[in-house]
């Protein structure tokens, strides 16, 4: 048995860093989408979710094409702050970020839809400010969906294989997160290997669907008798 | 004094309203769809009209020629929703006090001992019954002092019983407040017996009788 960690602590890492940016990004959009309308819009919102339906490799080359060396971002970053992204965790926080994003996104945007508009004007109508309405009104009344989205997120975030690889590679102690290294495991046979990382991101993935059944329920009976 | 003359196209009918009235009790009466609800939105601000005025005493919420929105918290209207519209993870208290005038304690304990609801400020919305819930809607939207009281509806989730006792109860509030109450029903003896004043409906347009 292999007593190397690393796979773990890199996912993890990869995870949380992914997750706060997706959570607040994913929130503001979603906010902002549910409230304005504008040209385009309809395809902004096609955009966002693309990621889900793609291959996670041609999402990969997309990264690779616009943060590569050679890539309009890729160049950008290494001019101004000599960041290279290409083999490196931070392109697997990047690679996370845009595969986890729409999950986040669709979650914040179910649970903001779903607020009866009347609770944020009855307060607007009692003085309070949009600052204050979204605080304590809008937030706390999505927040079960929003929650969800989190967790999805990462849990999501933790499990990123495809685009991960082409952005990231496979760098050991470096870039090897969970996923990445069950795959180089079982390339040269080392099955032990391979079986103890996909024990430990089943049970990861089966605790979070079990929170989230469990918590979707909950949230459902929370407010009951409200109407 | 509220002043009131606007028109604003709806999907359905073009909506017109024309009225001056003051510190009564004043009842909107005609079936669902006619437009009352969007009378008062608009009166609040969280609807605007395209052409017209609304003025209450000496403030102006809206005038279309000088692009004039006065913004709902501005307004100072207090808006008793149908179904009320308790925020659902607030108990009672925290309702009423989210938006109180800080020299309007006095009068929110009176208001909440007269209508028999000061036992009930640790509850949760979903705890109440449609009574209760209708008076914690009146007192919250009161305790911000406001300078007009919008209702929609009020009474009428509530059980004969004790629909005749809150009528009596907002009779009795409005003698003691003296504001303009502007009420929308489409029960015609809650009308009469409620209303100094009736706006009807005629093709579209409202105005008094």
């Amino acid at each position: 048995m292999d007593s190397n960690l690393t796979p773990l602590l890199l996912s993890l890492k990869v995870a949380a860093i992914s997750t706060s940016v997706v959570f607040v990004v994913g929130l503001l959009m979603a906010r902002l989408l549910t409230q304005k309308e504008f040209w385009g819009k309809h395809f902004l919102e096609s955009l966002i979710l693309l990621p889900i339906v793609l291959p996670p490799t041609v999402v990969g080359f997309g990264l690779l094409l616009a943060f590569g060396k050679n890539g309009f971002l890729g160049q950008l970053l290494y001019d101004m702050f000599g960041i290279q992204i290409v083999f490196t965790l931070t392109g697997a926080v990047i690679a996370s970020i845009v595969v986890s994003f729409p999950l986040m996104y669709q979650s914040a945007q179910a649970a903001f839809t779903g607020i009866d508009r009347r609770f944020e004007d009855a307060a607007r109508t009692m003085g309070s400010s949009e600052w204050r309405v979204f605080w304590t009104i809008s937030f706390p009344l999505a927040w079960p969906g929003l929650l969800a989205g989190l967790v999805l997120s990462f849990a999501r975030g933790l499990g990123e294989f495809g685009a991960t690889l082409m952005l990231a590679g496979y760098i050991p102690g470096k870039t090897d997160t969970i996923p990445v290294a069950i795959y180089f495991a079982v390339e040269a046979g080392q099955m032990d290997k391979a079986m103890f990382w996909v024990i430990v991101i089943v049970a990861l993935g089966m605790g979070t669907t079990v929170w989230l059944n469990w918590w979707s329920r909950r949230s459902m009976r929370r407010f009951a008798n409200t109407k | 004094m509220l002043q009131v003359d606007f028109q604003k196209s709806l999907p359905e009918f073009q909506l017109s309203a024309r009225f001056a009235v003051k510190d009564e009790i004043i009842v909107l009466f005609g079936p669902s769809g006619s437009g009352k609800t969007t009378i008062l939105n608009c009166i609040a601000g969280l609807a605007h009209p395209e052409y017209g005025t609304i003025r209450l005493a000496d403030r102006l919420f809206f005038d279309h020629k000088d692009n004039i929105k006065l913004p709902v918290q501005k307004r100072n209207v207090g808006y008793l929703f149908q179904d009320y519209a308790l925020f659902p993870h607030m108990t009672v208290e925290k309702n009423i006090r989210y938006g109180m005038q800080r020299d309007a304690q006095g009068q929110v304990e009176e208001l909440l001992q007269s209508v028999g609801i000061d036992h009930l400020l640790q509850k949760y919305p979903h705890q109440l019954s449609g009574g209760q819930k209708q008076r914690v809607a009146l007192v919250r939207a009161l305790a911000t002092k406001p300078d007009i009281l919008l209702l929609d509806e009020p009474l009428s989730a509530l059980d004969a019983d004790t629909r005749r006792q809150c009528q009596a109860e907002l009779l009795r509030i409005h003698e003691k407040w003296r504001i303009p109450f502007l009420l929308v029903t489409h029960d015609r003896d809650e009308a009469e017996r409620l209303g100094d004043l009736i706006l009807t409906n005629r093709d579209g347009h409202w105005s008094l009788d």
